[in-house]
């Protein structure tokens, strides 16, 4: 095949080929990256996720609604005295995913709970006002969540996540 | 399979799988150790050409079709933002359309290459037929492809060819209607040709496996037509080949993306940029450029079966090649008259082509019968009478000798034919976008464009300029409806930041809803919302604009051209002109005259414009001196006013052009590095075994 090329220091034949080799590699891989990049969200997508506002004013205490943001279902919560005082009567050190209630919302508006219904155990959509803590029951596997959204008995791990939102006024917030 | 293999791997993981399935014994005998026939010419790299071309159809294709929509009222939108929002979402559509014309170029390379070289001789009649099949399923493959986007041209053409079917006898009707799914073609024609669309070329792949594998029994044919006779006839297929294949792909991939990047919209039809309307057929139907041959000779027959059976018949009649040419001699290159008679019909085939895209007309019919004619003399006359009357020169007595002889003349065919392909292949392409505007229409003049060439930009100024002229004017009657208040924030776009674009989007009124009492209600405009559309819908458009439907204007500069005419459309190809949407729209507008010249009837209700076909236009002048006022100064003239409205429904049309020519220089820097690389390896590696 090709003659025994003197195998003491690369030749400008080794050098070619190295180089060939190397621009193939760099091209296939630059190459790839369209393919896979394409499967990303596309910018209609991108832009149905943007932020949306939500007047706060029609929920009367002890209501919640749900809405939904970037196709997850998001629970607002607007609590009643005696749900707040429970929530923060419990110790924090005994919960499965210690987390205070006040870390939970914002501050001045305690009575209003933002969360991701989205059970962290493996994806179900927790049912509100259920439960013993007198917060959320998820039918799929039993997790029990309690008035600031956290869990409290079950196999899910975690509390239920508070997406990032903001007040724009008394009476509105922009989740996003 | 063939091939010498004594390959048994060293590593014992990959004796454990040799032993269990011989696949790298396999891959070893068949693509390195196989033994290639020394004095192969560049005309042989088109296999691995096409086999590279249909990896990269499937892969694409699989890709689009994880964002299109297959169903009548969304496809045309979906493509549509596949190529706007799809991250490179443009450069997989161009790839895969372009891929299509570049698949059939290769194999119509290929298939020439087999006729002048005798590579359909015995042993090879199977390995012949199998790229008949192949060939067969590429058409049935692309005529559905085209059909896909749902534009005007898809959905003509889709009818077109399916009324084929009724021609015939007894059964046709019922034929056409079991293909359509329906009573004309619509959404289950749409659906099922995705589905097939998405089969066939899994299909193609299988007939590709059995043709490489009838290839492997009797070995490649070369070019002096004589069999490998000893050992030093041939090189191990891998490095020899393989790095003169990679040579050949890397230069067809520059011409390759020369399209992609540069000329996306020469080789296709403004017409499809149009979305689909069963009422309205175009002026001038086409295919597209590589069925033209079999179109202009399907329209020459003047009986409808007929005409049928000589098109179907004009590609079956390349299976029987290996009985209608029976010569002893393969190649052409020791047959004196034959290789005469196969540029003739090299140049038979490029002029049915180029009269496939004319209209069937006078001297246009005439030619395409004579041609007609000449397309099968070739092969039911003239081939089999060559085998006999032929003197054939004597052939060289092994491939090592046919090497050994080289004068160095070996290179100049391959640069002539390939300058010569390349003339009749924008020939080609140029003609099938003639077919419109037999009309000896004024074509309308070529103006400066900012974003033409191969560096051009939009002029941002300009941008915003034309978007003040759409809004204040062109929106009262004409809808925007693929552009989103988010894009004017893009790159490449009239330059908005996020914020701006935020409260232009809040000055328009969006109908949203229902609300939870049911009822739909207004709100500001968010930049995620499209520009809305003057009038609810198409009835209401028509009813408040005496019947006529204003377009929307999105598309407008690619849904419209005019005959640049012969030799222009070969220069355009390599100045990469693809301003004929612009010119014709910025003419338009200026084109209205008060009076039309005299004999002219202009019908009530209609105005006369120079450059609109027919010269009778429901649109009155929409421009005038001092209309709308430019905060930069710039002159309040119609000339103005037009130059701007065209530039910014250029971007509307294609927002990221700018991203498209700056990846396509990129990769041309890339590739030109990478085959100048190639090709000194090239030479090196064979440096030993000439």
């Amino acid at each position: 095949m090709t003659t025994a090329s003197s195998a003491d220091h690369p030749t400008r034949r080794d050098f070619l080929f190295v180089a060939t080799g190397a621009a193939a590699a760099v091209g296939g891989v630059v190459s790839i990256w369209p393919f896979v990049s394409q499967m990303n969200p596309d910018a209609s997508t991108i832009a149905a996720g943007a932020p949306i506002e939500v007047d706060l004013a029609p929920i009367a205490e002890g209501q919640d609604i749900k809405v939904f943001w970037r196709g997850k279902p998001i629970y607002i919560s607007h609590r009643t005295k005696k749900q707040i005082d429970e929530a923060r009567a419990v110790p924090v050190a005994s919960l499965p995913d210690p987390q205070t209630d006040q870390a939970r919302v914002k501050e001045g508006h305690d009575q209003w709970l933002v969360v991701i219904g989205i059970c962290t155990h493996l994806g179900c959509i927790p049912i509100a006002h259920e439960g013993n803590y007198d917060g959320f029951f998820c039918p799929c596997h039993g997790s029990q969540y309690d008035s600031s959204g956290r869990i409290r008995q079950g196999p899910a791990p975690a509390n239920l996540p508070v997406p990032p939102y903001q007040f724009v006024s008394d009476t509105k917030i922009q989740i996003g | 399979m063939s091939g010498p293999s004594d390959y048994q791997p060293t590593n014992p993981a990959l004796k454990w799988i040799e032993r269990r399935l011989p696949i790298m014994g396999l891959v070893h005998s068949s693509f390195v150790a196989y033994p290639t026939p020394r004095n192969l010419n560049y005309w042989w790299t088109f296999g691995a050409i096409l086999s590279m071309m249909l990896a990269l159809q499937i892969l694409t294709g699989v890709i689009l079709a994880m964002h299109y929509t297959p169903e009548a009222t969304m496809a045309f939108k979906s493509v549509e933002s596949i190529v706007r929002d799809v991250n490179y979402g443009w450069l997989l559509r161009n790839m895969h359309a372009a891929g299509a014309s570049m698949f059939f170029l290769a194999v119509y390379i290929h298939m020439f290459r087999g006729l002048y070289y005798g590579s359909y001789k015995e042993p090879r009649e199977i390995l012949w037929i199998l790229g008949v099949i192949i060939y067969l399923l590429m058409m049935a493959t692309g005529f559905m492809g085209y059909v896909l986007p749902w534009g005007q041209m898809s959905f003509w053409g889709a009818t077109v060819i399916t009324n084929l079917f009724s021609a015939v006898p007894y059964f046709g009707e019922s034929i056409v209607t079991l293909l359509w799914g329906g009573y004309s073609v619509g959404n289950p024609t749409l659906n099922r040709f995705f589905s097939l669309h998405y089969l066939l070329p899994f299909v193609i792949a299988g007939v590709v496996v059995l043709h490489i594998w009838a290839l492997h029994v009797a070995g490649q044919n070369n070019p002096a037509g004589v069999e490998p006779k000893t050992e030093k006839d041939t090189v191990p297929f891998t490095p020899y080949a393989t790095i003169k294949d990679l040579f050949g792909t890397c230069c067809f991939l520059l011409f390759f993306a020369w399209f992609i990047f540069y000329m996306p919209n020469y080789l296709g039809d403004a017409d499809n940029y149009i979305p689909a309307n069963p009422g309205v057929t175009p002026a001038h139907i086409v295919p597209e450029w590589y069925y033209l041959p079999f179109y202009a000779i399907l329209r020459s027959i003047p009986n409808k079966l007929a005409g049928v059976v000589a098109m179907f018949s004009a590609i079956l009649v390349l299976a029987f090649l290996p009985w209608l040419d029976t010569a002893r001699t393969k190649s052409s290159k020791y047959r004196p008259l034959a290789k005469q008679f196969f540029w003739v019909f090299v140049l038979v085939c490029v002029l049915l082509g180029w009269l496939g895209g004319k209209p069937p007309e006078g001297i246009y019919v005439i030619a395409g019968r004579v041609l007609t004619f000449c397309y099968f003399a070739y092969f039911l006359i003239l081939l089999p009478l060559l085998s006999r009357i032929e003197k054939p020169r004597p052939v060289p007595n092994s491939i090592a000798d046919d090497v050994l002889a080289k004068t160095g003349s070996k290179s100049t065919p391959m640069v002539s034919t390939v300058i010569a392909l390349a003339v009749a292949g924008a020939l080609f392409a140029g003609s099938a976008r003639d077919a419109r505007a037999e009309d000896h229409e004024e074509a309308p003049p070529s103006q400066k464009w900012s974003f033409a060439g191969p560096i051009g930009k939009f002029d941002r100024g300009a941008l915003q300029r034309g978007l003040k002229v759409y809004k204040e004017v062109c929106s009262a009657c004409h809808g925007l409806s693929y552009i989103a208040f988010r894009n004017l924030a893009d790159a490449g776009g009239p330059g908005f930041s996020v914020a701006q674009a935020s409260a232009f989007a809040s000055d328009y009124k969006i109908k949203d809803g229902p609300n939870d009492q049911g009822e739909m209600f207004e709100r500001p405009g968010r930049p995620a919302d499209y520009f809305p559309s003057p009038f609810p819908n198409e009835q209401a458009a028509r009813a408040a604009n005496g019947g006529a439907l204003p377009p929307d204007l999105s598309l407008i500069t690619k849904a419209r051209s005019y005959e640049r005419g012969f030799p222009r459309f070969i220069f355009d190809f390599f100045t990469q002109f693809q301003e004929q949407g612009p010119n014709y729209v910025d003419a338009l507008l200026q084109g209205f005259e008060e009076k039309p010249p005299a004999g002219f009837a202009l019908p009530e209700g209609s105005y006369y414009n120079k450059y609109f076909p027919g010269h009778a236009i429901k649109m009155p002048k929409p421009l005038s001196d001092g209309q709308v006022t430019f905060d930069d100064g710039s002159p309040a003239t119609v000339a103005q006013y037009a130059k701007d409205v065209t530039t910014f429904l250029m971007w509307t049309a294609e927002p990221h052009m700018e991203a498209r020519k700056r990846l396509g220089l990129q990769v041309f820097v890339f590739l030109i590095l990478f085959t100048g690389l190639l090709y000194f390896t090239k030479k090196k590696v064979w440096a030993d075994a000439h």
